[in-house]
Order: structure tokens, then C-alpha cells, then sequence
């Protein structure tokens, strides 16, 4: 495993995700469609995290680069808040598909053109 | 007595400033109704303490040779030039500032009787005291942008005190001529300042701010323009005294400043407005002396006015109109002395003329306030209604006319005689014109004179009403004499009378004690002008006595039409019709700007030029930037679909591009 493959994994999982979000009509498919590119760039924080040394602790001689690798987790600690937003926003994402579709009768995203105005 | 500090001279002009402050934004908008008189008196106190301030900065110029000098003050830094504002405190400015602020509080002692009653009493205040204010800032000021800032106060102030009765449309039109006209003149000394502003560089090099008029004058003295260019800042410094003083061909404006309250005119005429023409070139007279071709012209131009403006009055039936055509013409002399080179003489002529003008016009206004007319040919006989009136308006008329030894006499005097002993050509005819002017205004002051106060009485206000209504433009005939009109008529209460008597005394008095032509008790040979750092060509008897002639002779014409009619005024306006015509219209002088200037050259060349610009070029970029956006708008409305997935569809290619972009070209 190198950083390269799972950076690439990452796009992969984020394109996926983006095109999904941008052709599917199912409002439902859209927001599973987010989730996917939500986790792509938890794929890629967690992958730098561990792959690259912070810049500002690079010629410290009392800490060799493996030892900073293993404790500082400022990548897979932001990957944890982004999880924790995005399950809020799912819950809110899925409120508001409900209400449109109480108003509507569909979730159909291209029926909801209220924008063009 | 210690000399005066500078923050008292600043006093000077702070107190009608203050008080103008005062009673615009505190005694108008908070104390309506019957304490508006309060700010009367608030104007009286300001300008009384700024005249004893006034009196008190003169008598500290006395004890010095050389002006006293304060550092000026910095204002604005533009780049490596520094604006300063500063006072002058020289002979020149402390006589002018007595004369400002002596003749303006008597102004404002005798309003509180004109104006009695006037719906806004406080709001003339108001005016009258920036007035003042604003003369007294041109008369400190030590930085020509200070005097340029006052001296469009000035502009500004007698714009609103001539409209003061905007509801009239005559009044609104004289203000707009009066402020459209002076405009004109101010555009050379904008210029001049500009010029100025734009070679700051070379007059920086040499360590002169090229603002401070000390320093003007050094720069001019010392050569370091060519004297071309010294002709042209010194044309352009006169096109602002001529607006201003209502020098030919800009003297349109002043008669018909006439439609302001009287106590106005007096103002304008004697202290504030006219004489800051005069002042000003005064003020910058080394600049006009290092250049022959100005000095010429200012003297010719002041003498032709002096001629040009009285024969105007000649034939006029306004008493205000006639009294300002003297005016003109009396500018017309000072200027003329200006252009011979004696600004101390010039200077001398102002200082006794703001006396017997302002009583003149203060007569005016209480006749006007008997009889309610301002036309002579409704007035007569108030003789004896109005003594005072009459006794303090003939001692000014005699004084303007140049009679021994009223003031007049000696300040003419002076500007004759120095025309006549420089003796260049131009000077020559100078005087040949000052003395026609002379036996001119010796006739009408005296036709107004007798128009007014003597014979017999036609009626007033009523029957001038009477005569318009009935569309005849005949003057009425002397058996017209109802006894039952003249109940109304009666001298004016004793606030209207008592500055006249004051000025009286002082245009009798003014010329000779103050400039005495032998040493007088303790005041010495010549003293006013001496100390405006003058010199008098010794007093000469044959010159002295020809003036006195031709004035008597002037003198004797008006009486012998108008009083005892051994020459009928009538015949000889028959005889002289075509003259009397030219004159009654004012040379076509209106007509010509008017019609020619205005309505042909302005209207049909430059208004139409603008309109043009304005529909074709102006309107229609702005409808084609409309039309254009409009269009593009329209087309580009088509990509709002509403459809959230396409925007993003857009949005990630955008990104994919600039992406693309970033890695091929960064």
C-alpha cells in the first residue's frame, strides 16, 4: 500500500460519488451520493495522515519520522468531525426530502425547479 | 494700549461668524415669533465688539513700520506643498477692516428699523453677518486660497441677501445675474490661482509657497516669470476685481442688485461686495506694478466705467438705480487710481466714499420707507417732511459730488491730481475722463437731490399704483399735489436717523481730517494715505479749483433743469432723444448680453452643441449600454434551468478546467 493508490482510491470513490449526485433523480440516491464523496475525503485525510510528515516537524532529530507518524492524528481526527457533520446533515438532508416530498408528492429532484425564477 | 494678539484679530472674524452660527442654527429654528428681534441685537453686539477690535488693530499698525507679522498656520499638505492660512495685519487691511465693520454696524443699527416687521427678520441677520464676516476674511486673509474661499463667500452671501425677497421674481433674477456675472470675473482669478499652482515646483525650489501672497509678490519682484506671464496673472486678478467691483463690461449685475433690501445696497455698495475689488488689487498691486500693459488698462477701463456708468445715471428715475450707477462710477475712479499707480489714493477714495455712499443709500431707504416708492418721479418735497433725512442726504450728495471740504472733495481731488502730474498718455486720458465723470455726477446727485426733497409733493407709492394701473406712462405734473396723501408721510424713528447722522459727520470729515493736506493738530501731513504707504503729489490749487469748477458747474445745470426749470428738463430730453434713449436703455448693454451674448452666441451655439452631446452622444450610450444588457441578459436567462444537478454539472467542469488550466500553464 502507497500513499498514490490510496489517493487514488479516493478519487475514484469521490468521482463515483460526484456523478452520482449530479445524474440520479432519486433525491434519496442523491444524499447516499454525498455520503460517498463525504468518505472519499475521509479516505484521503486518513491516507496523508499517515503518509506525511507534518511540515513543521521535519528536521526535529528527537523525533524520528515514524514516531510522528504513529502519534500525530490531526488527519484521522478531522476525518472523525467530518463523519460526525455528516451524519447531521444526512438526518437533515432526509427531514427536508420528506417535507418536499409531503408538499409534492415526489422526490424527483428534476421536477424541483423553483430555482429558474 | 499693548499691541493686538493674533488670536484677537482672529476674533475679528470669528464674532460675525459666530454670530451668523448662532442665529441660523440656534435663535431661527428655536426661538420663533417675538424673539427673532433677539437676533438683531445678537448682529449689533458681534459686529460692534469686532469693530472695537477692529479700532484696536489699527491703532497697533500705527506703532509699527513694517506690517505686523504672525506666522501662518498649516492647513493641507498636498505633496511637498504646504497650504497655510494666516493674517495680514498691514495699514491696508486695518483701515479696511474699520471700514467693513464701522460701516456695516451702522448698516445693522438702521436695519432694525427697515426691516421692522419683516416676516424674516432673522434671517437677514443671518445674512448680513456672514456678509460681513466674509469681507473681513478677504481683508486678513494672508493666503490667496483663504481669500478665494471668502471671496466666493462674499459672491455667495450677496446672491442671497439681493434675493432676499426671493419671492419676487425681480429680486430672484437680479441675484441670479448678480452671482452669474461676478462668476464670470472669478473664472481669471481661478485661473490665476491655478497658474499659480502648476509652476509650484519652481517657486518651491526657491523656498516660496506659491499660495502666501507675501511671497506672490516676492516672486513677481524678483523676476521669476517672464513678464508676459505677469501681464496675464495680473488681467486675470483684475477680471476678479472687475466682476466683482462691477467694472465695464461687467457692471450689468450692480443696478440690479437694487431689488435687495436698501440697507443691503448700502452695504454692498460701501463696505463689503465693490470694495473687495478694490481691495484685491490692492492687495496684489506689486504684481500689477511690474507690468505697464496692466496698469493701462486697469486705468483706462476704470476711467472709461467712471464716464460710461455716470452718464447712465444721468437720466435714471430709480433713485437706488441712479445711486448705483454712481457707485460704478465711483469704483470706476478707484480703479483709475489703482492704474496710475497710487493704490493709497485709491484706497483713501474707498474709505471716504463707503461713508457718503452708505449714507446715500441709507437716505434712499428712508424715503423709501415714507413714500413706499423708489421712483423720483412720485417723490419731492420731503424736505420738510423728513429733515433729517434731507439735511444728511445733501451733506452726502455735496460730498459726492467733490464740493470744499467735504470728503469727496479731497479723495478726488487726490486721484485727479495724481493723474495729472504723472503725466504719461494714459494718464492723461484718465483724467480727461475723472473730470467729465466729475460735472456728471455732480448733475444727477443733484437731479436726484431735488427730485426728491425739493418742489412739491406727487403722491408716493399710491399715486405710482394709481399712475400703473392706469397704463400711463407719463410722469405725473407738479399741480398733482394732494395735501390729504401726505399724512403718512414722516421722518423715520431715530434707529434709522442716528447712524445716518453718524455717517454724515464722518463724510464730512473723513477726507480732510484724515488725510489733511497740511499738518492738522496732532495729525500729520497726509497721514491716511502716508501710512498706507502712499505719497501725495503736493496739493495744487489751479487742479483743485478746476474740479471744484466743473463740479459747480454740474451743480448749477441740475438746478437751474430740475429746481427752478429756467431750462426745461423736458426740451432737452426732446432735443437729445436718441442719447436719452441710449442712456434710458443702458447702452443695449442688457440687450447685447441677453440677446446676443446669451439667447444667439449661448443658446443657439454652445446650449445647442450641449444638447446635442446630450441627446445623441450621452443618451444614447446610456439606451445602448440598456439595450446591450438587456439582450445579452435575456439570452444568458436561458441557462437557469432550476435544475440544481446541471449547476453542478457546470460547476465541476469549471473546476476540471481551471484545474487543467493550472497544471498545463502554472
Amino acid at each position: 500500500m502507497t500513499l498514490e493508490r490510496l489517493l487514488i482510491l479516493s478519487a475514484i470513490l469521490f468521482s463515483i460519488g460526484l456523478y452520482g449526485a449530479l445524474t440520479k433523480r432519486n433525491a434519496i440516491t442523491v444524499l447516499m451520493a454525498i455520503e460517498l464523496m463525504f468518505n472519499a475525503v475521509n479516505v484521503a485525510l486518513v491516507a496523508v495522515s499517515r503518509y506525511v510528515v507534518p511540515y513543521g516537524l521535519r528536521a526535529d532529530p528527537l523525533l524520528p519520522a515514524e514516531e510522528v507518524l504513529l502519534t500525530v492524528l490531526t488527519g484521522q481526527v478531522f476525518a472523525m468531525f467530518i463523519i460526525a457533520v455528516s451524519a447531521a446533515e444526512i438526518a437533515l438532508g432526509l427531514a427536508i426530502v420528506m417535507a418536499i416530498y409531503r408538499s409534492r408528492e415526489t422526490i424527483d429532484v428534476s421536477e424541483l425547479n423553483l430555482l429558474n425564477r | 494700549m499693548p499691541d493686538i494678539s493674533e488670536p484677537t484679530a482672529w476674533a475679528i472674524l470669528f464674532l460675525p461668524l459666530g454670530c451668523f452660527l448662532l442665529i441660523a442654527l440656534v435663535i431661527r429654528p428655536l426661538l420663533p415669533g417675538r424673539y427673532a428681534s433677539l437676533s438683531g441685537y445678537v448682529a449689533v453686539l458681534a459686529i460692534g465688539s469686532a469693530f472695537f477690535l477692529s479700532l484696536a488693530a489699527l491703532n497697533s499698525t500705527l506703532g509699527h513700520e513694517e506690517a505686523i507679522g504672525w506666522a501662518s498656520h498649516s492647513w493641507v499638505a498636498i505633496g511637498d506643498l504646504d497650504i497655510r492660512v494666516g493674517i495680514i495685519m498691514d495699514p491696508l487691511t486695518a483701515i479696511m477692516l474699520v471700514v467693513v465693520t464701522g460701516i456695516s454696524l451702522l448698516v445693522q443699527v438702521y436695519s432694525h428699523g427697515y426691516m421692522r416687521g419683516d416676516p424674516s427678520y432673522s434671517r437677514y441677520f443671518a445674512y448680513m453677518s456672514l456678509f460681513t464676516a466674509s469681507m473681513i476674511g478677504i481683508v486678513l486673509a494672508r493666503s490667496i486660497l483663504q481669500m478665494y474661499f471668502f471671496w466666493e463667500l462674499v459672491g455667495l452671501c450677496s446672491y442671497l441677501l439681493i434675493g432676499f425677497w426671493y419671492e419676487r421674481p425681480a429680486a430672484a433674477a437680479a441675484a441670479k445675474k448678480a452671482f452669474l456675472i461676478t462668476r464670470i470675473g472669478d473664472v481669471g482669478f481661478l485661473i490665476v490661482i491655478l497658474y499659480l499652482f502648476s509652476r509650484k515646483e519652481l517657486f518651491l525650489a526657491a523656498d516660496l509657497n506659491p499660495f502666501e501672497i507675501p511671497d506672490i509678490h516676492v516672486i513677481v519682484i524678483t523676476g521669476m516669470l517672464s513678464s508676459m506671464v505677469i501681464t496675464w496673472l495680473a488681467l486675470g486678478i483684475f477680471a476678479g476685481a472687475a466682476g466683482k467691483s462691477a467694472q465695464f463690461p461687467l457692471h450689468t449685475w450692480l443696478p440690479d442688485a437694487m431689488e435687495g433690501p436698501t440697507p443691503v445696497s448700502a452695504l454692498i455698495h460701501a463696505a463689503t461686495m465693490v470694495a473687495a475689488g478694490v481691495f484685491l488689487v490692492a492687495r496684489f498691486f506689486p504684481v500689477f506694478e511690474a507690468s505697464e500693459e496692466a496698469m493701462a488698462t486697469v486705468a483706462l477701463v476704470g476711467g472709461f466705467t467712471a464716464v460710461f456708468a455716470a452718464s447712465m445715471g444721468l437720466v435714471m428715475f430709480d433713485i437706488k438705480r441712479v445711486l448705483a450707477y454712481s457707485t460704478v462710477s465711483q469704483l470706476g475712479y478707484m480703479m483709475l487710481a489703482l492704474g496710475i499707480g497710487m493704490p493709497a489714493i485709491a484706497i483713501f477714495h474707498l474709505f471716504t466714499h463707503a461713508f457718503f455712499k452708505a449714507l446715500l443709500f441709507l437716505g434712499a431707504g428712508s424715503v423709501n420707507h415714507a413714500t413706499q416708492t423708489f421712483d423720483m418721479r412720485y417723490m419731492g418735497g420731503l424736505r420738510r417732511v423728513m429733515p433729517w433725512t434731507y439735511v444728511t442726504f445733501l451733506i452726502a450728495s455735496l460730498s459726492l459730488a467733490g464740493i470744499f471740504p467735504l470728503a469727496g472733495f479731497w479723495s478726488k481731488d487726490e486721484i485727479l491730481l495724481s493723474a495729472w502730474t504723472e503725466g504719461g498718455a494714459v494718464e492723461k486720458a484718465a483724467f480727461s475722463m475723472g473730470l467729465v465723470g466729475v460735472f456728471m455726477t455732480a448733475f444727477y446727485i443733484i437731479r436726484v437731490l431735488v427730485m426728491t426733497f425739493h418742489g412739491s409733493y406727487r403722491g408716493g407709492a399710491e399715486a405710482e399704483r394709481r399712475d400703473t394701473n392706469q397704463e400711463s406712462t407719463q410722469p405725473p405734473t407738479q399741480q398733482d399735489d394732494g395735501d390729504a396723501t401726505q399724512v403718512h408721510l414722516a421722518e423715520s424713528p431715530w434707529v434709522m436717523v442716528l447712524p445716518m447722522v453718524v455717517l454724515a459727520v464722518a463724510a464730512v470729515v473723513a477726507g480732510y481730517v484724515a488725510s489733511p493736506v497740511s499738518g492738522l493738530m496732532t495729525i500729520p501731513e497726509h497721514w491716511l494715505v502716508e501710512f498706507l504707504g502712499g505719497h501725495t503729489p503736493d496739493f495744487s490749487v489751479p487742479i483743485a479749483v478746476g474740479s471744484t469748477v466743473v463740479a459747480l458747474a454740474g451743480i448749477g445745470l441740475a438746478t437751474l433743469m430740475y429746481q427752478t426749470g429756467t431750462i426745461s428738463a423736458e426740451a432737452v430730453g426732446r432735443r437729445f432723444r436718441p442719447l436719452r434713449q441710449l442712456l434710458l436703455r443702458k447702452y443695449y448693454m442688457d440687450e447685447l448680453y441677453e440677446g446676443f451674448v446669451v439667447k444667439r452666441s449661448f443658446y443657439q451655439g454652445v446650449v445647442r452643441f450641449a444638447d446635442w452631446v446630450d441627446r445623441d452622444v450621452v443618451d444614447k450610450a446610456v439606451d445602448g449600454i440598456g439595450w446591450w444588457s438587456r439582450n445579452i441578459g435575456r439570452s444568458m436567462a436561458r441557462l437557469q434551468t432550476g435544475q440544481v444537478q446541471g449547476y453542478g454539472v457546470v460547476i465541476s467542469v469549471g473546476i476540471l478546467v481551471i484545474l487543467a488550466v493550472y497544471f498545463i500553464w502554472g
